[in-house]
């Protein structure tokens, strides 16, 4: 499945992913109108000290212990993506209580809120990976890495 | 075709099924709810009061979850007895199932001590299921005072639920904090102060010693005069049903770290169990429904042949009441570190250089971070714990562990 990575040593640190995610999953047209003078609610958040910096965003693990941990079953899988149901979610924030990457984040109407890899809004494709301006966030398969 | 029961349909249940499923499609899976409704999350029963969720929407793994696992699921039915060595189990109702493998999730049933006078109370209700939600939802009006006995996670959210139907919510214990399970005194002065604010009467450290039908004497002397009364004082693992099939219990039923109880093809799994706590080191009764899920898998898989392991549990609670959010996890021995501002707060717990507990309060984003050190039982050497104590990222892991995090599928 393709997912989104982080290639660290590409990062600027310019916050663009932000921007770019808040606006994709805004709904509105005008990415000005949409952000202008409003504090944004990313889905994908940048790390980083001044010398080092990274995104971070969901992993869609395989097997999510956010979907198993869940109280309302907002949070569950969809062809191997983790996706919240919104309308569902009572925003107890367990899922951020669980989550080992800080990946999943309490929303600004009190559910939480995730990176769906814009499956879920009108880009297609995930929107921090198209407007990253140095390549160092790409969506592609790899290999499982990790135990 | 392997005969597949398991007792209980609630997230331990509906996990072990989705535990056997991922293995086995084909196997005969009967499930039993000794309520009428099942595949719910337990939490939601005072976002429903509140008015954040519905019916419909309470549904854990969607209505057609039974349907698509070819679950036979038997509702407004008990489980009376098992006899282990014929691999039979009894139901209330007369009819008995032959199994393979038993699942049992019986979760927990409140506990009240003895009051004085409590039978002259004639409306009153634990908090525990839907049903009792139910209830409330007819019996209490805008006039109501309700008085909620248990200022712990179930008394509280119970409180929450209630604060805009009743009339007066007051929330009486025992213990001299709110949530003395999981907070530590200073941290539920936060949550204290945030629910008087909002209107909920506390009466802490004092409790009933008797009551006269629509009123409570305290042991402080005071009189509270009340409508209905919510008994959350606390629950206790049903163990009923495996006790009697003389498997091995002792606060909870004993459970390995596969799920299995004592007697042969007989797992059990959720807040009826005892398992070790990875921090402590000891038994304990680790009732949260993270929890109960991952075990409720566990045993799932393990039933239909499969080699599956739960033993990273401990004790987490995320708990929103009124806007405010606290989360609590593992042990509290001496902070190693704290932060106080006039809304938030936070304490790390460390021991023999892990991460062994930590409360937040106000402030809970990346809380996640500090759970998987304590799951994981992190070295603190191995990464910049001055950097992680004052906001959790994974900055402080160090770019190679970090790639390692991020640069594969998981």
């Amino acid at each position: 499945m393709k997912r989104v990575y982080v290639n660290e040593e590409w990062c600027l640190g310019c916050h663009l992913c932000e921007y770019n995610c808040a606006f994709a999953n805004s709904g509105a047209r005008d990415m000005a109108l949409a952000l202008r003078g409003k504090p944004i609610n990313p889905r994908i958040h940048v790390e980083g000290d001044g010398q080092v910096s990274y995104a971070v965003s969901c992993r869609h693990c395989a097997d999510p212990i956010c979907v198993r941990s869940c109280i309302s079953g907002a949070l569950h899988l969809e062809e191997g993506a983790v996706c919240i149901d919104r309308d569902k979610c009572v925003g107890c924030l367990t899922c951020v209580l669980v989550c080992p990457y800080g990946a999943v984040l309490p929303g600004p109407d009190g559910a939480a809120q995730k990176c769906e890899l814009c499956l879920k809004n009108s880009c297609g494709a995930p929107a921090c990976v198209t407007g990253c301006p140095n390549r160092a966030i790409v969506y592609e398969e790899r290999e499982e890495v990790c135990p | 075709m392997k005969r597949y029961v398991v007792v209980g349909g609630s997230i331990a249940g509906v996990s072990c099924v989705e535990g056997i499923r991922s293995l086995d499609r084909d196997g005969e899976i009967t499930l039993l709810s000794a309520e009428a409704q099942s595949n719910y999350g337990r939490p939601l029963i005072s976002y429903y009061l509140e008015g954040k969720t519905d019916l419909a929407r309470m549904s854990w793994r969607g209505p057609d979850f039974y349907a698509q696992n070819r679950v036979q699921a038997l509702h407004g039915v008990r489980a009376a007895d098992i006899d282990a060595a014929s691999h039979r189990l009894s139901l209330s109702d007369g009819r008995t199932l032959d199994y393979d493998a038993l699942c049992v999730c019986t979760g927990s049933q409140p506990f009240t001590p003895p009051f004085e006078g409590l039978e002259t109370v004639e409306r009153r209700c634990n908090f525990m299921t839907l049903e009792d939600a139910l209830w409330l939802e007819r019996t209490v009006t805008r006039r109501s005072r309700v008085l909620i006995l248990g200022a712990g996670f179930i008394g509280l959210k119970c409180a929450e639920g209630l604060r805009d139907r009743a009339g007066s919510v007051t929330v009486c214990d025992l213990a001299d904090h709110a949530m003395s399970a999981s907070l530590d005194g200073e941290s539920a002065g936060y949550l204290e102060r945030h629910l008087e604010a909002r209107g909920i009467q506390l009466r802490l450290g004092d409790t009933v010693a008797r009551f006269y039908g629509n009123s409570a004497r305290l042991r402080s002397g005071e009189v509270l005069p009340f409508d209905v009364l919510v008994l959350a004082v606390g629950v206790r693992p049903d163990t009923a049903l495996l006790a009697g099939a003389g498997a091995a219990v002792d606060r909870g039923i004993l459970v390995d770290a596969e799920m299995r109880t004592s007697l042969p093809d007989i797992w059990a799994a959720g807040d009826c169990t005892e398992s070790r706590d990875l921090v402590t080191g000891e038994l304990a009764v680790l009732a949260n429904l993270p929890n109960a899920s991952l075990q409720g898998r566990c045993a799932g898989v393990n039933m239909a042949g499969g080699a599956a392991r739960f033993d990273r549990g401990i004790r987490m609670n995320a708990v929103g009441v009124c806007g405010l959010h606290l989360m609590s996890a593992g042990t509290r021995d001496e902070p190693v570190y704290t932060e106080r501002t006039e809304q938030s707060c936070k304490k790390l717990f460390a021991k023999d250089g892990v991460l062994t507990g930590f409360i937040l309060v106000g402030d809970v984003a990346g809380a996640g971070i500090y759970t998987a050190l304590i799951r994981n039982r992190t070295p603190l050497d191995a990464i910049d714990f001055e950097t992680i104590q004052r906001a959790p990222s994974l900055l402080p892991f160090g770019r190679r562990e970090r790639t390692r995090m991020l640069g594969g599928a998981v």
